[in-house]
């Protein structure tokens, strides 16, 4: 691995988004990530192309997942990584998120890993940083590797994204992992389609191009690749849909709901599940069918990717916008 | 007695139609004479060349919050005079959500007295519809009148109860007293930040759907229909939303709308990546309402434009979208901004000028806002052609959140005077 050379391809200073970024930069991840997949099945895994690098996880909303995927691929490359879960302490103090990020500036890190519950925040913080900032997720804007270890879980399954035919189903309206893969997807060549009660779509999504179904059978028809999205818990007692059990009935995934897609359809769940609301478990913990686990791995490998593709750009040089 | 003469200004006065170079004299407090040629009448006034400056009655903005008493760190009467003088503003009539709120005798006293001591712009004020702009209970309405409050509204929220609304319709219709509503009904827009579409959903905002604005309107509207009060909506920002008020003109129901220059200078796009200055409220519609709110100022429909001005420290703009403040400072732009429709062929400089003065003036029921022998001499003496850019490190007010800096503009005031007295000068 290369840590000194500067980035040919991904030229931004963090990663904030995938919306506006070319197939070249989002493949470059993948392939990337693609490597390090082998290397973390290794019994040896540690590299050392963060070694004496800082990284902060900086979490104002709960989350295991992503914060111990984001750890533990800092830590393979050799950083060292600092979790900070900021909803605990100073926000609650009066302290204001630009504060908060003159704070973290003094501390010198190379990498600022964030995740935020209101949309734009983590842009708001690479504003007022000197680091490079990954977003790991804003409000009900972006998630992008997310959406990056999503598309290396179905490159690796299907050989290719162009020409897939992809569902995003349940609730779109609030979610960002939704928001990166449609940018993604799109970008990459995939066809597009989102299937949801109308409570939990967002106006006009379809001009970020998509198709629009209100049923599963329908939005279903002959998909290669059926990813369900997380309802949250306060969403499903009446504010958006009236009860688990009526969502369940009409657009939880179950074999019946999933015999209108190809036979060979892949399913997907960005975690953490709620079984027998949006996902039956028999179809989740479908050895062949369900690549759940698999994007938990994937996780990994493309954070790794992340980090290093940031780092190299973080040289000598002057920092590249 | 000072005076003071504008020699071969283009003179303005929408209400009686006048737009004709000429002279204008100002003795003491008030207009003294208005002709072709008064030098002769005039000999011992101090002279203003006006050449290519247009002289119109002083801006009358319907629609501001001065947050003194309460958020003095914000702006207070001082600032917002300053402000108002290099906008051209004489009269602002200011919002009751101080702190605290103008929903008593006092509150109006104390404003009065303030102005008095800061002698900068006229200043009214608005007193809350209901007590503590709570939306239950009714203000001493009358009695707040009375001491001089021009209207009743809750401010930058929404009389939401019905049953409310039409209890202070009809209480005011008894005394005859103006009623503003900020048009949003806020179940729909709980929670809401910018307004529904696909900018909103690209940035993953909640979204504020524009029928909260509509259905507002259109209830407010049939509870006029059965009080018969004098309503006033304000900040009208989309199209079928002024539609409701043409047609409830076109009624005879006794009802007036106002819209800001972010509404008819700006759309949804304007948010661009989180740009907290263009977070309003109502928030920034979509291009089809835009050019509605154009259409609307074009036909009359649109009464008056307010600067709608919302001071805001930095703390309260420099945060994530969903935790900044609705709103931006306006009085410093209110003519810059509205001549644009003026030089983009939308209305005729009389009509611009007509509803920044004399409409709101009426509406208002003040005796400012024209140029006539024996009005007060409250006068705005303004370049219409002049080319700069928009900087907000030089507004006076004390706060900056505008999203308008670097923007090119024409036309722009020299002179402002208030009673006869200049307090802004270029």
């Amino acid at each position: 691995m290369q840590s000194v050379a500067r980035d040919t391809v991904f030229r931004h200073r963090h990663l904030l988004g995938i919306e506006g970024l070319s197939p070249e930069e989002i493949n470059h991840f993948l392939d990337l990530a693609d490597g390090y997949v082998e290397l973390n099945r290794q019994i040896e895994k540690k590299r050392t192309s963060l070694r004496g690098r800082t990284i902060i996880n900086c979490f104002f909303e709960n989350s295991t997942r992503t914060r111990t995927s984001f750890e533990v691929a800092g830590k393979r490359l050799g950083g060292d990584v600092i979790n900070m879960s900021v909803v605990a302490s100073s926000m609650h103090k009066g302290e204001t998120l630009i504060d908060t990020a003159m704070t973290l500036n003094a501390m010198h890190p190379d990498v600022l890993i964030v995740r935020h519950p209101e949309s734009g925040a983590v842009q708001l913080l690479s504003e007022k940083l000197d680091c490079a900032v990954i977003n790991a997720g804003d409000g009900s804007h972006e998630h992008p590797t997310q959406a990056l270890l999503d598309a290396l879980t179905i490159r690796r399954r299907k050989g290719r994204l162009r020409g897939l035919t992809v569902a995003i189903c349940g609730d779109v309206l609030h979610s960002r992992v939704a928001r990166s893969n449609i940018a993604l997807l799109n970008t990459m060549g995939a066809r597009v389609r989102v299937v949801a009660p109308r409570t939990l779509l967002p106006a006009e999504i379809e001009r970020l191009g998509v198709e629009v179904f209100h049923n599963m059978a329908d939005g279903l028809a002959d998909v290669d690749i059926v990813m369900m999205l997380r309802l949250q818990s306060e969403r499903m007692h009446g504010a958006f849909v009236p009860s688990t059990r009526e969502y369940f009935h009409f657009f939880g995934l179950d074999y019946t709901k999933l015999r209108a897609a190809k036979p060979d359809a892949l399913i997907m769940h960005p975690g953490p599940m709620n079984r027998g609301v949006e996902i039956g478990s028999e179809v989740a913990d479908d050895i062949d069918r369900s690549l759940i686990r698999h994007q938990v791995e994937m996780g990994v490998a493309v954070r790794m990717a992340c980090l290093e593709i940031l780092t190299r750009d973080l040289g000598n040089g002057p920092p590249l916008q | 007695m000072n005076s003071l003469l504008f020699r071969g200004a283009r003179l303005l006065d929408p209400e009686s139609g006048l737009d004709t170079p000429g002279d204008l004299l100002v003795e003491g407090e008030r207009i003294a004479a208005i002709g072709g040629d008064l030098s002769a009448a005039a000999r011992d006034a101090e002279v203003v060349s006006a050449d290519e400056l247009c002289l119109a009655p002083g801006l009358v903005d319907m629609r501001v919050q001065l947050r003194e008493p309460g958020a003095e760190h914000m702006e207070s009467i001082e600032t917002a005079g300053q402000a108002a003088a290099a906008g051209g503003v004489t009269t602002m009539v200011a919002l009751p959500n101080t702190d605290p709120p103008v929903d008593d005798v006092s509150v109006v006293e104390f404003l009065a007295r303030r102005a008095r001591e800061v002698k900068l712009a006229k200043i009214h004020t608005y007193a809350a519809a209901t007590k503590g702009l709570r939306g239950r209970d009714l203000t001493e309405m009358g009695l707040l009148a009375a001491n001089g409050a021009l209207g009743f509204t809750d401010g930058v929220q929404a009389v939401a109860d019905a049953l409310v609304m039409r209890r202070v319709l009809a209480y005011a219709r008894t005394f005859d007293l103006l009623v503003i509503q900020h048009p949003e009904e806020p179940s729909l827009a709980r929670a809401g930040e910018v307004s529904e579409g696909e900018t909103a959903t690209r940035l993953g905002l909640p979204a504020i759907t524009p029928m909260a604005e509509i259905i507002m309107i259109e209830r407010d509207l049939r509870l006029v229909e059965i009080t018969g009060a004098r309503y006033h909506a304000a900040h009208v920002s989309t199209a079928h939303g002024i539609d409701a008020i043409r047609r409830a003109k076109a009624q005879g129901l006794p009802v007036t709308c106002d819209t800001a220059p972010p509404y008819f200078a700006l759309n949804e796009t304007a948010i661009g990546d989180y740009r907290t200055f263009a977070k309003l409220s109502p928030p920034l519609r979509s291009e089809w309402d835009r050019r509605a709110v154009v259409e609307g100022l074009h036909d009359g429909t649109v009464d008056a434009i307010a600067s709608d001005h919302a001071p805001w420290d930095q703390d309260s703009k420099r945060l994530p979208f969903s935790s900044a403040a609705y709103g931006i400072v306006g009085l410093e732009t209110l003519l810059p901004l509205s001549l644009e429709l003026y030089h983009n062929g939308h209305l005729s400089l009389t009509e611009l000028i007509r509803r920044l003065t004399c409409n709101p003036a009426r509406i208002l029921g003040l005796p400012v806002g024209r140029l006539a022998p024996g009005a007060p001499a409250d006068l705005v003496l303004f370049d219409p052609n002049v080319s700069w850019r928009i900087s907000t490190d030089d507004f006076r007010s004390k706060s900056k959140n505008a999203p308008f800096d670097g923007r090119p503009v024409k036309g722009r005031v020299r002179r402002t005077l208030v009673d006869g007295r200049t307090i802004f000068q270029a």
